[in-house]
């Protein structure tokens, strides 16, 4: 099977760079679990390597950018190549983000050559705008695992060859994070090549090292022969609804809908597939559209897939910028669906009838007000309140950036400040004869704190405690921060979280990061 | 459903026809004294005074397994909401609601328990009309409307109204210790069984976060002999 693979280089590092808005020579480690999974080419060179800490990274590479892993933004940042592909061939092969192979025998007869399958696809994956001038290699080869190794060389290998080609590779190529015992076994065996597996006698190896060893054999003797499966384009579960004449009231079209709602449903039962994320396109008789997708904690039946084009389509009639038309032609098209066994309600809490109706409800109102309105909280680590509290969009994985388990010395102790301000609102803190309050170098208060001026009215203070200094990331001349803050409590009672920054040639500049309201 | 029922002067209730058959959403134990019937399902509730108090009140019932929203409020520390007890996942915020305020407030309360929001502009800045739906849509959907204003503002028709004020910090000197806690009065009104107003000295963050009951009557103290 003669195949093409296309292969981003880091993809972890591209999509996380995007995302940071990074340069693209920029030296930027991926890291989950503390340790280094992907970095950039600068990265590379100052010596920064997969599997190291991040510690001994940062100390290799001082001005390394250390960046989370988002594999769902990896994976989404990946569609435009995947539908480049696709447009080549169908049955797009996708290993994981970042590398993507398709067979090549029917395209190779309609473009004339191999040849002329490269120019197009360079063509198709060339101009993408979304890879923000990431690298990406094309290999072509027979067999995935042999068109793999190519793209990741860059090179074409005539027919028939690939098993002198990867006969020189060493085994790590198998698995390239080197930690499967299989690899680990190899090695021990004095089998250091890929040609000296691949020689042993395929019965033996099966007997051996069982199903695992034995694809790993096939592969390394570039008879990799699985066909090429995996994602085809689900055009023949997309539903399409035409409404003649244009309609322009939600109720109509859901009425309406109703039909298509039910086809798509039983169309992907038929199949023995529930659909658990759905993009519905609504056009207007005037040609604006809408497209949205819709994921779903469960499988989505009729009744949910109604709800959601009424949901979309209220959204979008009720917002200023209304279409001029009425809506002229509806789309449903699957875009994840799972094997009907697969999706089971949770026995005992978790996803219940309850949940369900929230999340729906919620997702509802993130349609009418638009998406990063309704926020979900997150609690994270850091010294300050403010760095404690995150609020992601309802619906994107709610996870941490720093651990709130960790000790983060220097945060203050319980009670926390129920009111954060973000940003930070200036403030006066005044000695008694009127003075912005200083706080020495060495953490001493000179003048104490006796008025405080916030937003407009100057009264008098009851109580207040600190100076706590606050000397954070002071090997970093950009994120380093250094303030000292403080807890003031006003006369009518009311408690505020204050700090400064205290420069030597100008006044402190007080401000408000927290209310204990 | 109808909520019908005759009450004796002081409150409690003689007959009772056609009672919801929900049970009442959970409070802190520290504010059972002020609610004892806790939160009660379809009802709308106002809160004046202190953000603080309004994350306690939403705590046991979210501990519970209730969904919470918070609409147009400040922005709220996760923290201090997790030390009042509520559940961060079963949390929804929406900050700027905009011209969508009562569109939203209506949507959630559809569907989630307890709708904590803060009208725009206080609550001159709503139509008399619109009160009246959302109270109505709490009662039919069961769920709890908090309204949350500023100073003296009122919510017409809420069926109990909380304040909190006296505000007295303990921990922090002149330059010494830090934020500990914090004594307040807390006093409820309202009507229907909430009629009898009652008030209550209360830990609002008590030490270490979290609501707690100031006690009353002196320790007693076992001299030695």
């Amino acid at each position: 099977m003669r195949m093409v693979a296309v292969w981003c280089p880091d993809w972890p590092v591209t999509t996380a760079r995007l995302d940071a808005g990074l340069p693209a020579e920029a030296p930027i480690a991926v890291v989950t679990a503390n340790h280094v999974v992907a970095c950039s080419h600068a990265a590379r060179s100052a010596g920064v390597r997969r599997g190291l800490r991040r510690r001994e990274a940062q100390s290799r590479c001082p001005e390394l950018a250390v960046l989370a892993r988002n594999e769902a933004a990896e994976a989404r940042t990946f569609e435009p190549v995947v539908a480049a592909l696709e447009s080549i061939a169908p049955g797009v092969e996708i290993t994981r983000p970042g590398l993507a192979a398709i067979g090549v025998r029917g395209p190779t007869r309609y473009f004339g050559g191999e040849t002329g399958v490269l120019h197009a696809l360079s063509r198709a994956v060339g101009g993408l705008p979304a890879l923000g001038g990431a690298d990406m290699l094309i290999g072509v080869a027979d067999g995935a695992f042999a068109a793999e190794q190519a793209a990741r060389r860059g090179l074409i290998v005539e027919a028939g060859g690939s098993p002198a080609f990867l006969a020189d590779l060493p085994v790590e190529t198998l698995d390239p994070s080197g930690t499967a015992p299989l690899i680990d076994l190899l090695r021990r065996l004095g089998l250091l090549t890929l040609g000296a597996f691949a020689a042993l006698p395929a019965r033996d190896v099966l007997a051996r090292f069982g199903p695992v060893g034995g694809w790993a054999h096939r592969q390394a003797g570039g008879r990799d022969d699985r066909p090429v499966s995996g994602r085809r384009p689900p055009v023949e579960f997309t539903v399409t609804l035409d409404l003649e004449p244009a309609v322009d009231r939600v109720d109509t079209v859901a009425f309406s809908a109703r039909g298509v709602a039910e086809q798509f449903v039983t169309d992907l039962a038929g199949h023995g597939l529930a659909c658990t994320c759905l993009e519905l396109q609504a056009f207007s008789e005037n040609g604006e559209e809408t497209v949205r997708r819709w994921r779903h904690a469960g499988v989505l039946s009729t009744v949910d897939v109604l709800d959601r084009i009424r949901w979309q389509l209220e959204g979008w009639l009720s917002r200023p910028g209304r279409p001029t038309g009425g809506v002229c032609r509806l789309r449903l098209v699957p875009i994840e669906a799972v094997p009907t066994g697969a999706h089971q309600q949770a026995l005992w809490g978790g996803s219940g009838e309850e949940d369900e109706r929230a999340h729906r409800a919620l997702a509802r109102v993130q349609t009418l007000l638009g998406h990063g309105s309704v926020l979900a909280p997150v609690l994270d680590g850091g010294r300050d309140a403010g760095q404690r509290t995150r609020l992601v969009p309802w619906g994107d994985e709610p996870a941490t950036v720093r651990s709130p388990e960790q000790p983060w010395p220097g945060q203050l102790p319980a009670p926390a400040p129920s009111v954060l301000l973000d940003p930070p609102r200036p403030a006066q803190v005044l000695d008694d004869a009127g003075r912005a309050v200083v706080v020495t170098p060495r953490g001493a208060v000179p003048h104490p704190p006796a008025r405080f001026g916030f937003s407009g009215d100057v009264v008098a203070i009851a109580a207040w405690a600190g100076p706590w200094p606050v000397d954070e990331r002071w090997w970093n001349a950009e994120s380093a921060r250094h303030v000292v803050r403080c807890q003031l409590v006003d006369v009518r009672g009311r408690a505020y979280l204050v700090s400064a920054t205290m420069a030597v040639d100008a006044p402190p500049n007080w401000q408000v990061e927290a209310i204990y309201d | 459903m109808l909520d019908v029922a005759i009450r004796k002067a002081d409150g409690s209730t003689a007959v009772d026809l056609g009672r919801r058959a929900a049970p009442p959403l959970p409070v802190a134990p520290a504010l059972a004294p002020i609610l004892p019937d806790g939160l009660r399902r379809g009802s709308t509730a106002s809160v004046t005074g202190s953000l603080s108090l309004l994350l306690a009140l939403l705590g046991a019932a979210s501990a519970d397994g209730a969904w919470c929203a918070l609409v147009g409020l400040p922005r709220i520390s996760a923290e201090a909401a997790a030390e009042y007890g509520i559940e961060l996942s079963r949390l929804a915020i929406i900050e700027q609601p905009g011209s969508g305020w009562t569109t939203a407030v209506g949507a959630l309360l559809d569907a989630v328990d307890v709708v904590a929001a803060r009208p725009p502009g206080g609550r001159s800045g709503l139509p008399p009309g619109d009160v009246r739906r959302l109270a109505a849509r709490a009662r039919s959907r069961d769920a709890v409307l908090v309204a949350y204003l500023a100073g003296a503002d009122e919510w017409p028709g809420a069926d109990v109204r909380l304040s909190a004020r006296d505000g007295q910090w303990a921990g922090i000197g002149a330059g010494t210790g830090r934020l500990r806690a914090r004594q307040v009065q807390v006093s409820a009104e309202g009507r229907g069984q909430a009629a009898r107003p009652r008030s209550a000295t209360l830990w609002l963050p008590a030490a270490g976060g979290g609501v707690g009951t100031v006690p009353t009557v002196a320790p007693v103290v076992k001299l030695a002999g």
